[in-house]
């Protein structure tokens, strides 16, 4: 398994054909297209309000750990990592879950804009710790994370 | 406090976003064809740009979550960034995986910033 063909998949799905079953309902009347779009959409649409939510739960204060942001990035990360090992290498459940569940769900519930932002606030406001560690913390910890994700996917029987 | 009309608006605008990543990351990827996760990296620093602008700018509060937090942040994606520099490592790319990471760390750490002087500059 190399990297083209999984990063093909990641943003093609090429092997969805294949490894899909008949979709059901409204989704059957779309192109393959249509129900892709469709599918990122939901998708995206519940990734968005999740971490718009919690954003909100748990406003970031200036010069304070971006919680909300943290979280988001490192479940999305582990979620992502599982959902698309899950997918590539033992089961499909649905030509669309790849969709639904990654690019739209994961996708939107991680942002890299709001990360960047904060912690060029951090520096912005002279609070040169958190500007690196922020950082540091989020891409060491959202690396083990999705490795994790990998591992648990490969190694899992009945999840 | 946010009204409903707004989160409908976070909402549409989270999953507009989303769609518009999967078609930027797919039209690069299909035009360059590389191991480097280039398509994310486009993404990823065009909506680190746009909320730079947006929070440079000062706009409303109702505005930056519905632009902000739906539109950008439904655009750019940490996860996929993580999972694509795991299969950079699992696949014994070690250099690409360090230069994902630390180019779009800094890129991206650049652009916003940049994105916020000229959002504060055009107000």
């Amino acid at each position: 398994m190399n990297t083209r063909s999984l990063r093909a998949r990641l943003s093609s799905g090429e092997t969805d054909e294949t490894l899909g079953q008949p979709a059901a309902g409204v989704l059957s009347r779309l192109s393959v297209g249509q129900a892709r779009v469709a599918a990122i959409m939901a998708g995206g649409a519940i990734g968005t309000l999740a971490r718009a939510g919690l954003a909100e739960v748990l406003p970031h204060r200036a010069g304070q750990w971006p919680w909300a942001t943290f979280v988001v990035n490192l479940a999305g990360a582990f979620i992502l990592g599982w959902l698309l090992t899950r997918l590539a290498e033992r089961s499909a459940p649905s030509r669309h879950w790849r969709f639904f569940a990654g690019t739209g769900f994961c996708g939107a519930l991680t942002t890299f804009s709001t990360f960047q932002i904060e912690t060029f606030e951090f520096a912005r406001d002279g609070h040169i710790g958190l500007a690196i560690g922020y950082p540091v913390a989020s891409i060491a910890a959202g690396m083990a994370l999705a490795v994790a994700g990998v591992l648990i996917a490969r190694w899992g029987r009945h999840w | 406090m946010v009204g409903v009309l707004t989160w409908f608006g976070v909402a549409f605008f989270g999953a507009i976003g989303a769609v518009a990543r999967f078609r930027l990351d797919s039209a690069v990827s299909a035009r360059l064809p590389s191991d480097f996760p280039l398509g994310t990296l486009v993404v990823n620093l065009t909506g680190s740009f746009a909320l730079g602008v947006l929070v440079g700018a000062s706009v409303t509060h109702r505005i930056a979550f519905v632009l902000g937090t739906g539109f950008a942040g439904g655009y750019t994606t940490f996860s996929t960034w993580m999972v694509e520099s795991e299969r950079l490592g699992e696949t014994g790319e070690v250099v690409s995986l360090l230069r994902n990471l630390w180019l779009s760390m800094l890129s991206g750490f650049g652009i916003a910033a940049a994105g916020f002087y000229v959002g504060q500059a055009i107000t």
